[in-house]
Formats: structure tokens, C-alpha cells, sequence
């Protein structure tokens, strides 16, 4: 029984998430101007969900105090009411209203999410593009020592790293932009040697041009693509470590509303035949698979202009 | 083909250096530690002697090069010190958990690899087709999930109230080899949905990339049969991309058993790391940080080696 | 002796189309075509003109993203486009076997050579594994392979391209098919490789009366291989005749501008200003890592001359290039400007120095950067070097423009990618220009562009050269543009300079034997010359 209502759901989801996304596209089409529908028009229903999704996600984090019917951290009722019509998600396990933390929970880990992979991303590409340019001796240093960085797995790594600084938001956003700068350095350097090969960065380097304007205006503009899809592979990474952290009690700490601990504080309920303390790991699922919808669509649409 | 022995030699020599420096980082995170080690273990009530003292004994006032070289030795010798938790040996507090989480590692590879070969295989042949279409959503569906929400979705719907599995692996260590795949099944099927998709579409990736070859062009217009073009011209050619994504998801796999150990409260050592972090039991978390990365440098180095091996370019010089 | 023949392949009408940006476009408009046993055609025409895939066609296949849209493709009274799959892959190098352009990247490098010969026959069962595997040592040698006995147990990367070529011909005739397309199969050979190659496949189709479709853009290469020839031009037929007719007589006035790229040439220079030359390399020896790769090597380039540098890949050519402008300082010798020395290192030399010597790259594709527009490729170094902002700026901009050749309103905010091959030639010559130079170095700037297009690019270098008294060095491997536009020519070989004077006394015998070997590589125009080549060949060796 059980299984066959999954099934049920999963179609019915699926089918209302691909009418979503043609919506959305039609709509893109309609209020954009001409090349840029052009675009659109060749974008799966996938990746139009994709788009979708991340623009109410950022929509409810921006207003999410407008949104939510209580605060994020008041306690409303009883511990673990069910769905009624004042708290229409019920009350967790200290009794605050789990959808006014569901939607705050969107602006906390959403938003340290994005500032880690953003620095993760600067330092990492900087330091890539400019190893890259550079080389010699810098970019010797710089590759071993990510070498040796990335020869920890990464939640080892930051279990290890938290165990030594000690758990709080700002030193779990340096540990884990640390670890994933090194794999973001990679990928940057990866693409800037392709670049740096080039006959028209010869042609400039002959010409005299410093380094600054070479990263800038030779090398910068052409590795612009996947860097960008690399943001945002980055970011579903970065997410789902924190929220993992935060699942396992060791990321963003209470009483901020966090996905993450959402799920570990309510787990309970699960043996009990209850969802909603899948909601928001379904929150945590649904940013990350709308982010990699869109990514693969950019990919793939980078590499089909190759050919 | 000596110089293929160097080769393999050479990287061998690496992986060493590596965990060594690795070795390196876990020890220094002591030393970075805020606060006395010792003022740690007895807590804030003891007497300023009584540190001093154990200070002495634990030899923490020698310097840290020679605190390096006892510690290394000891780990040489199979001695990871002991827990400030409850002053067990960290060996055997290891040594205990090890097996336990090799054998998920092992049972969720023993379903992933081969299923994720044969899904990439299938997907790669039948390109742009409906199947090819609904398998990579579906499983850039499934790498997108984190490990509790999948574990979390298992439980609702195969355990739970009337379930046929059981959410607990809290398995006795004398149990048989069915009664380990019954009751471990749940977190080792977590396992394989992570890790599948992901090697499922770098192994498709790996060998769509090279159907653009000419050489490929070369055996159709040789008369080659569709599924012998892949089997034959593409899959040699691939198996280094394909041997890297395998011990990456290997390596994934020793990671993000952490979590599920979690979540189904399997006795395994990512459990006992996440107690330890918590609790900030330095020396286990040290202990388990290095059987973990060593686990994952040795994964890389065997990916590395074979993947030389089928590059027929390295084997057969000139 | 065609007439009387057997009819092999007929294409009635054949029309294909490719995919670009979701819509369907001819790229093949309407050919007939009609080989006999035994023959072999010859299709030529510039890129775009739809020769590989007419020649894919015959085998009944398009290529991913084409497909054939129309007309009729009979091979042997099979009719291709009616018949299965399965049937077409039956006869798919079994009946009909195909050789590529490029051999290093037509064999699989996981396989060794003899296993890849013995795909095809054992798969489509015309014989054992053991019977192929001994065909293969025969053919091997029939194709003057060395080493015939064991040359098939090697991998693909442990054999020579040129090697390799024969190997792909030899595995194309295992089943011995009745019909091989050969898709341009020397072009990426070096001359003194490609003449033996081209010998090779004349002989085994001659010993197996083997039909053929022979493709190129070379027609010199299609003058000795072909019985008739098929003239192409963006996917319609030119004209058609025997060999002969068509070198002798072409009718349409784009075979003939075909056949008279050939005759480009222009008078010798003479020298202008003092005996300095612009500039003058000294002795220079120079190394990757630990291993000399050029030889003490000398010459001089003066203003309002060209010097051609000639030579076949690996024989140092480029690597002089990289010495003089610096990217690769040198072990021994030095670089002189006008009678000083260059510091070795370009990042010690002076706006003023990295100003005066330019160049231009073979590749217009990677040498333009493809983000930016042709207003700021052409307008930075006279911004950086001549101070120019603004308004002056943009005049000089559309001055170089017209210099090259391209109308400045229409091509000034273009990107690269919106210019032709040709076009992006000249916007490369117009970035070197900006600098107001007097010396540039041109690297095989033609030979990646049709030929048509390629005298443009040399007409337009020789015009300029006169206009601003540029000292030109013109690195290639390609005499006839040696021929067209030198005054002065060095060969050299592995790193050394082994001949070099005047054009006029190059071309004059006695020689240097490597640079009478280069010479007498070089395929022309008369259906007899490979046959007369290499009976001067074996009767002097």
C-alpha cells in the first residue's frame, strides 16, 4: 500500500513539476526580449523548473519575514502538534511552527550556503587563474599544497578541521570554503592552462601586456562558462555539506532555523508514519536538483556549441 | 616494460609522501587545539599540580618535533593513544567499527559498480532516447538528495509501520552473513542510490565523449555492429575516466557512510567520528581522521595504477 | 576504356542536409555520379564543397546531425537508401571500405594494428582469424610497409604517420572490397612522406583493380591518382571530364581560377636602405630542456624582402620563430635588430623592441581572441604602443581596415566568430599592422585557409610589404607558396640550416640532395609526374 501511494505521488509530482516548468517557459518567452527568447525556447522543461524553483527559493528568503506567520524562534503550542489551520505544518519538537522556521530556515541556509561557495569561489579562482598565468615556482606551491589538501575527504576533513576551531557558523563557513576552494582552484587552473596555450595570450604576452590584464581581458572572458557552471555545481556541494554538518549537529547551531537540524531535531516522527520532517530535507533536495537542472542544461548547451 | 615499474613505483612513493604530510595536518591539529590538553582531560576542576602532572606524563612539555616523531612511531606500531572520553584504546575502539563499515562500503559497491556500468553502458548506446532521457534526470535527481533525506524516504516507505525492513541495524556481532544483508540493507540501498547516479553519468559521459572520435567513425564504416562499437572501440578507451569516477565513489562512499551510519544508527566508524567530534575526543578523532584518509589516498593511488595499466600508450612505448 | 565496363555506383539527384541551430540546410544540392569497375574518380573542391560527404554517401552513410534527404544511391544494384541497416552494415568494409584523412586517429589506440585488421574480415566472415592475420603480412608488404612481419603487432602510436597511412589502406583492402573512398589520406603528410604514400595506394588499387573515389583539394595530388575528375564547389557539380581534359581544357571559368592559383608569383624584391638588415639571426643554437633543437642557425632578413623558411614538420622552423621574438631565449648566438642586440627573453625587451618585430599566426582561429570585438583587437597595440584614444583611435581602426580589405562600418564591432577564415586572416595582418612594425613574421599563414582564399592573403602581404617597406620572414612547408611570394629561401632539416640564397637560384639545380629530395616531392600538375619521379628515383638510388 505504502508503495504504490509512493509511486502515485512521485508521477503526480513529477507531472505537475514538468507543467511548472512549461509554464514558466512560455512565460519567460513572452516577457523577454528577442534573443534572449531565443534561449529560452531551446531550454528543457527541466531546466525551466530549475530556473523556476531558485527564483521562489530567493523570493521567500528575501521576504521571508513577511512570509512566515510567526518568528523563527518563538515557541507557539505544545511540542509535536500535527498540521492544523492556525500552524498548517504543525510544531516541532519544542514546539515552534515548523512552517515559519521552514521559510526562515530558506534566508539561513540558503544565504550561508552562498557566501561560502562565493568565497570558496574567489579565493579558488583567483589563485587558480593566476597559478595558471604565473606559473613556475607559484603554481608549483599553490598545486601541491591543494594536492595534499584533497587527499582528505572533504567531511573528514571539516569534521576534522570543526574539532579544532570549534562548531560555529562563521568558522564552519571558513572550514568548508577552505576545502572546497582547493577543488574550485582545480578546475580554475584546469581551464586557464587551456587558455594560457592559446595564440592570441602569446600574441599578448608578446605584445607586453601584464598579468592583471591578461587574467582580465584574454583568459577571464573565455573560461567565463564553466566557471559559472562550476558556481554552480559548487554551491549544491557546499549546500549538502553544510546540511549534512547540520544534520549531524555539528553546523549551524540552534536556535537558528536551519534545514539540516530540522530534520535531525524531528526524525522521530518518520517511525511514526508522519512527513513532516521530510519537508525540509525535501527543501534541501529540491533547491540542489533545481540548481543542477539548470547547470547540466548550461553545460550541455556550452559543449553542443562546440561541436 | 620497466619503466612502467618506475612509474607505478614513483606514484606508490607519493601516495607515501601524502600520507605522511596528511599524517602531518591530523597532528598539528592538536597542537592548534585552544586550551590545554591536559586541563581538557581532567576538566576545569583539577588542581593546577595535578595537570602539571599529567602533563609530564603524557609528555607534553617536550618539543613538538619529538612529540611528532613519539606519535608517528606509535602509530607505526598500531598505537593511536587513548580516548579522553572513557580512556579506552583508540585502536580498539577502531579496530571494533572498521570492519563494520568496510562491509557496508563493500556491500553498497558490490550492488553500484556493476549496476552503474551496465545503466552507463545502456544510456551511452541508446543516446537521446527515452530511456537515455529519464535515466539522467532521474539520477541527477538522485545526486542532488542528501544522504538523510534518501535514507529518510527509504525508511517511510520500506520500513517504518509495517515495514519489511528494519530502520535500525543495531545487528548483534554474531550474527550470519543473511542476517547482516537483511538488516543492513536499508543503509547499504541509501549508499548505492548516492553513489550510482553519479557514476552512471560520468561513465555515459566518459564514453559519448569519445563516440565523436574517428576512430569510431572508422569501426562503423568498418560494418561494426552498434553494441560492438561500444563494447570493443569505446570501452578500452574509456576505462581511465571510468576506473577514476569508480574509486571516487568508492571514496565518496567511505565518506558518506558517515551520515547514514547516523541516520540508521549502525555501529560503524563514522558513528564513532561524529560522537567523538561532538565531544571533542581529540585522539579519536585523529585515530579515525587517518584510517579515513589513508583508506582514501590508497583509493586514488590503486585508481592511478590502473588506470596507467589500460593506457596502452604508457604500457608499449615506442 | 571506362565505357566498356561494368556500372558500379550510381548517385542519381543525391541531396543531403545538415543540422545547424535546429534547422535543416542543403549541404549537398543534386549530384549524379557514375563510377565503373575499376575506376578511379577524383572529387575535388574547397571546404564547404560536400566531398566527404558525397564520398560517406556511397557508402550509404551521413554523419551524426546529417542526414540524406533525397535522391538515389545505387551500389552494385543494391539500392543503399532502401536497404536496412543491417544490410548497409554488411557491406560496410566488406564491399566497400573507406581510408581517412587522419591515420593516427582513424585507428583505435587500445588495439594493435593487426588486430583492427582482422576485424572487418572475420566479422563479416570472408576468412579466419588465422588466414587474415597472414593476408595482412602480405598486403603489409605489398604496401612497402617495413617490417612486414611484425609491424601489426605494434599499437597505433608506436607506428609513423606516414606508416600508418599505408597500414589503413592495407586494412581497407582486407575483404578486398570493390570500392574505397579515400578521404584526403595525405594531406596531414609531409611532401617527402606523402609521395611514397601516394605511390603505394596507386599500386595495390592497379594490382587489385580496386574502383575508387579519390577526395582532396589538391589538384596536383588528383592528377595522378585519378581516371576522371569531379570538380565541387558548395555542394553542386562544376564540371566533370577525364584527367586529361580537365588539367588541359576546363571549361568553367572557377576550375580554371582553380588552376591558375598556381601561377601566382611575383618578381624578386630589390633591397631597400643600407646593408644592416632589419634582422639578423646569429649562430643561434637553442634547446627544450636538455636536448638542441636548433643548430647553429643563420640568416638575415632585410627591409622590403622576404625570407621563406622552409622545411617539413620537426625541422625547427617554428622554434626559430619563438627565438626571435623572444619566448624562447637561446643557449648560444643572439638576435640582432637593426644592428643591436635583443635581450633573449621578451620580458626584458622594450615596448619599443616587442613593437618593431610582429606576427602573424597560421591558426586565425586561436590566435584572435574570441570574446572581443574587432574594434579593440585591432585597436590595442595602436593604443598601448602609439598612445591613441578616442577619436584618433577609431580612425586608425577603420584606416587598417580598409588597408586589409574589409569595409570598416560593416566589420568594426564584429566578434571573431562572425568573420570567415579568410576575414579572420586579415583582421590577425591588420593587429600586426596596428603596430606600425618592420619586421613581422608570418607562420604558415595560409595553410590552413582553401587556395583561392590563400593568394588573396599572399596578394595582400605582398602589396602592404611595398607600402610600408615591411621585412617579412614566411615560415612554411609549401613550396608553391615559396615559389609565389620569396625573394630568399633557407631550408632546413632537424634543426640545421641546409641551403639557403636567392628564390631565383633555389629553384635551380645543383642542390643540397635533401632540398632536391624536398623539390622533386613536390606533386605537379601532369598526370605523369609521380610515375616519372619515381622512375628518376629508382634508376639514381
Amino acid at each position: 500500500m505504502g508503495f504504490l501511494t509512493g509511486l502515485f505521488w512521485l508521477f503526480a509530482t513529477i507531472a505537475a513539476a514538468l507543467a511548472a516548468g512549461w509554464l514558466f517557459r512560455a512565460a519567460a518567452i513572452a516577457a523577454s526580449p528577442q534573443g534572449l527568447a531565443r534561449e529560452f525556447r531551446t531550454m528543457p522543461l527541466t531546466a525551466s523548473f530549475g530556473l523556476l524553483m531558485i527564483l521562489i527559493y530567493i523570493l521567500v528568503a528575501i521576504f521571508a519575514p513577511a512570509l512566515a506567520p510567526f518568528s523563527e524562534t518563538e515557541i507557539v503550542g505544545r511540542e509535536y502538534m500535527p498540521w492544523d489551520a492556525v500552524h498548517l505544518l504543525g510544531t516541532d519538537n519544542l514546539g515552534r511552527d515548523m512552517l515559519s522556521r521552514l521559510i526562515y530556515g530558506a534566508r539561513n541556509t540558503v544565504g550561508i550556503a552562498f557566501a561560502t561557495t562565493a568565497l570558496a569561489f574567489v579565493a579558488g579562482s583567483v589563485l587558480g587563474l593566476l597559478a595558471a598565468v604565473v606559473g613556475g615556482w607559484l603554481d608549483q606551491l599553490l598545486s601541491r599544497a591543494v594536492d595534499v589538501l584533497m587527499a582528505i575527504p572533504a567531511l573528514i576533513f571539516a569534521l576534522l578541521l570543526l574539532t579544532i576551531v570549534g562548531t560555529s557558523i562563521l568558522n564552519m563557513i571558513l572550514v568548508i570554503a577552505l576545502i572546497d576552494s582547493t577543488r574550485v582552484y582545480r578546475l580554475a587552473r584546469a581551464v586557464a592552462m587551456n587558455i594560457v596555450v592559446m595564440d592570441y595570450v602569446e600574441a599578448a604576452k608578446l605584445r607586453g601586456e601584464g598579468t592583471w590584464r591578461l587574467i582580465t581581458r584574454e583568459i577571464l572572458p573565455n573560461a567565463m562558462a564553466p566557471l559559472v557552471a562550476e558556481f554552480g555545481l559548487r554551491f549544491c556541494f557546499v549546500f549538502l555539506t553544510i546540511s549534512a554538518l547540520s544534520f549531524l549537529g555539528l553546523g549551524i547551531q540552534p536556535p537558528t532555523a536551519d534545514w539540516g537540524s530540522m530534520v535531525r531535531d524531528n526524525a522521530t516522527l518518520i517511525s511514526f508514519g508522519d512527513i513532516t520532517p521530510l519537508l525540509p530535507a525535501g527543501a534541501i533536495a529540491l533547491l540542489t536538483v533545481s540548481v543542477n537542472f539548470v547547470v547540466d542544461w548550461q553545460l550541455h548547451r556550452a559543449s553542443g556549441l562546440k561541436e | 616494460m620497466s619503466h612502467i615499474w618506475t612509474m607505478i613505483a614513483k606514484r606508490l612513493a607519493l601516495g607515501v609522501v601524502t600520507l605522511f604530510v596528511v599524517s602531518l595536518i591530523i597532528f598539528l591539529g592538536t597542537e592548534l587545539l585552544p586550551g590545554d590538553f591536559a586541563q581538557e582531560i581532567l576538566g576545569q576542576a583539577a588542581t593546577p599540580e595535578t595537570v602539571a602532572a599529567l602533563r609530564e606524563q603524557l609528555g607534553l612539555n617536550d618539543p613538538m618535533h619529538v612529540r611528532y616523531a613519539n606519535w608517528l612511531g606509535d602509530i607505526l606500531q598500531g598505537d593511536l593513544g587513548e580516548s579522553l572520553a572513557n580512556g579506552q584504546s583508540v585502536s580498539d575502539l577502531i579496530g571494533r567499527r572498521l570492519g563494520n563499515t568496510l562491509a557496508l562500503a563493500g556491500y553498497a559497491a558490490a550492488i553500484a559498480v556493476p549496476l552503474s556500468l551496465m545503466l552507463g553502458i545502456l544510456a551511452a548506446l541508446f543516446r537521446n532516447s527515452v530511456f537515455d532521457r529519464a535515466a539522467n534526470a532521474s539520477a541527477l535527481t538522485s545526486i542532488s538528495f542528501p544522504e538523510f533525506f534518501v535514507a529518510y524516504i527509504l525508511i517511510f516507505f520500506l520500513a517504518g509501520a509495517g515495514g519489511m525492513f528494519p530502520s535500525m541495524s543495531n545487528f548483534r556481532p554474531d550474527a550470519d552473513f543473511a542476517d547482516f544483508l537483511y538488516r543492513a540493507f536499508l543503509p547499504a540501498l541509501t549508499l548505492t542510490l548516492v553513489v550510482t547516479a553519479h557514476m552512471m553519468r560520468m561513465t555515459r559521459a566518459a564514453i559519448i565523449n569519445l563516440l565523436a572520435s574517428p576512430y569510431i567513425e572508422m569501426a562503423r564504416l568498418k560494418g561494426m555492429s552498434p553494441m560492438r562499437i561500444i563494447v570493443r572501440h569505446a570501452l578500452p578507451n574509456a576505462l581511465a575516466p571510468i576506473i577514476n569516477v569508480i574509486a571516487l565513489n568508492l571514496a565518496y562512499l567511505i565518506t558518506g557512510v558517515v551520515v547514514v551510519e547516523v541516520v540508521f544508527v549502525y555501529p560503524g566508524l563514522g558513528q564513532l567520528m561524529v560522537d567523538s567530534v561532538a565531544a571533542r575526543d581529540m585522539p579519536v578523532v585523529q585515530g579515525v581522521a587517518l584510517v579515513f584518509a589513508a583508506a582514501y589516498v590508497l583509493l586514488n593511488l590503486t585508481a592511478d595504477v590502473l588506470a596507467t595499466l589500460s593506457n596502452p600508450r604508457l604500457v608499449h612505448r615506442r | 576504356m571506362t565505357e566498356t565496363r561494368d556500372v558500379l555506383l550510381t548517385m542519381k539527384g543525391l541531396r543531403i542536409e545538415g543540422r545547424a541551430d535546429e534547422t535543416w540546410t542543403e549541404i549537398v544540392k543534386g549530384i549524379d555520379l557514375t563510377l565503373h569497375k575499376g575506376e578511379v574518380l577524383g572529387l575535388i573542391g574547397e571546404s564547404g564543397a560536400g566531398k566527404s560527404t558525397i564520398g560517406l554517401a556511397a557508402m550509404g552513410f551521413a554523419r551524426d546531425g546529417c542526414r540524406i534527404s533525397g535522391g538515389e544511391i545505387t551500389f552494385d544494384g543494391i539500392d543503399l537508401r532502401a536497404a536496412s541497416e543491417e544490410d548497409r552494415r554488411h557491406l560496410r568494409g566488406h564491399r566497400i571500405a573507406y581510408v581517412a584523412q587522419s591515420a593516427a586517429a582513424s585507428f583505435n589506440p587500445a588495439h594493435r594494428l593487426i588486430d583492427q585488421y582482422a576485424e572487418a574480415p572475420v566479422r563479416h566472415q570472408v576468412m579466419s582469424r588465422a588466414e587474415a592475420e597472414r593476408d595482412a603480412v602480405d598486403l603489409y608488404r605489398r604496401m612497402q610497409l617495413p617490417n612486414p612481419d611484425e609491424i601489426g603487432f605494434r599499437y597505433p602510436h608506436q607506428v609513423s604517420g606516414g606508416q600508418l597511412q599505408r597500414a589503413m589502406t592495407a586494412m581497407a583492402m582486407a575483404c578486398r572490397p570493390d570500392l574505397i573512398i579515400f578521404d584526403e589520406p595525405t594531406t596531414a603528410l609531409d611532401v617527402t612522406t606523402q609521395i611514397e604514400v601516394l605511390a603505394a595506394i596507386r599500386d595495390i588499387v592497379d594490382q587489385f583493380d580496386t574502383a575508387a573515389i579519390y577526395i582532396t583539394h589538391d589538384l596536383a595530388v588528383v592528377a595522378q591518382m585519378a581516371d576522371r575528375i569531379k570538380v565541387l564547389l558548395k555542394g553542386e557539380e562544376v564540371e566533370e571530364a577525364d584527367t586529361r581534359t580537365m588539367l588541359t581544357a576546363p571549361r568553367e571559368a572557377y576550375t580554371k581560377s582553380l588552376w591558375a592559383v598556381r601561377s601566382f608569383a611575383r618578381p624578386e624584391q630589390a633591397p631597400v636602405g643600407g646593408g644592416t638588415p632589419v634582422v639578423s639571426v646569429r649562430t643561434v643554437t637553442a634547446a627544450y630542456g636538455s636536448v638542441d633543437v636548433l643548430h647553429d642557425v643563420s640568416f638575415d632578413v632585410h627591409a622590403r624582402r622576404t625570407v621563406a623558411v622552409v622545411g617539413e614538420s620537426g625541422s625547427g622552423k617554428s622554434t626559430t620563430a619563438r627565438v626571435i621574438t623572444g619566448l624562447l631565449p637561446p643557449r648560444r648566438g643572439e638576435i640582432l635588430f637593426n644592428g643591436t642586440a635583443l635581450p633573449p627573453d621578451y620580458r626584458k625587451r622594450s615596448r619599443d623592441q616587442l613593437r618593431q618585430a610582429q606576427m602573424i599566426y597560421q591558426m586565425a582561429d586561436t590566435a584572435l581572441n574570441p570574446k572581443l570585438r574587432i574594434r579593440d583587437l585591432i585597436g590595442r597595440p595602436a593604443q598601448m604602443y602609439l598612445g591613441l584614444q578616442g577619436k584618433r583611435l577609431d580612425t586608425r581602426i577603420r584606416e587598417l581596415l580598409s588597408l586589409i580589405e574589409l569595409e570598416p562600418d560593416d566589420y568594426i564591432d564584429r566578434l571573431p566568430s562572425e568573420l570567415s577564415g579568410g576575414q579572420k586572416q586579415r583582421i590577425g595582418i591588420a593587429r600586426a599592422l596596428a603596430a606600425e612594425p618592420q619586421f613581422i613574421i608570418c607562420d604558415e599563414v595560409t595553410s590552413a585557409l582553401d587556395q583561392l582564399v590563400a593568394e588573396g592573403i599572399l596578394k595582400l602581404l605582398d602589396k602592404l610589404q611595398g607600402e610600408f617597406d615591411l621585412a617579412y620572414m614566411f615560415i612554411t612547408h609549401d613550396l608553391a607558396t615559396v615559389r609565389a611570394i620569396a625573394d630568399e629561401v633557407v631550408v632546413m632539416k632537424d634543426g640545421r640550416v641546409v641551403e639557403q640564397g636567392p628564390k631565383t637560384q633555389m629553384f635551380r639545380p645543383p642542390h643540397d640532395p635533401y632540398t632536391e629530395l624536398l623539390l622533386s616531392s613536390v606533386p605537379e600538375m601532369d598526370p605523369d609526374w609521380l610515375t616519372g619521379v619515381l622512375g628518376k628515383r629508382r634508376a639514381s638510388g
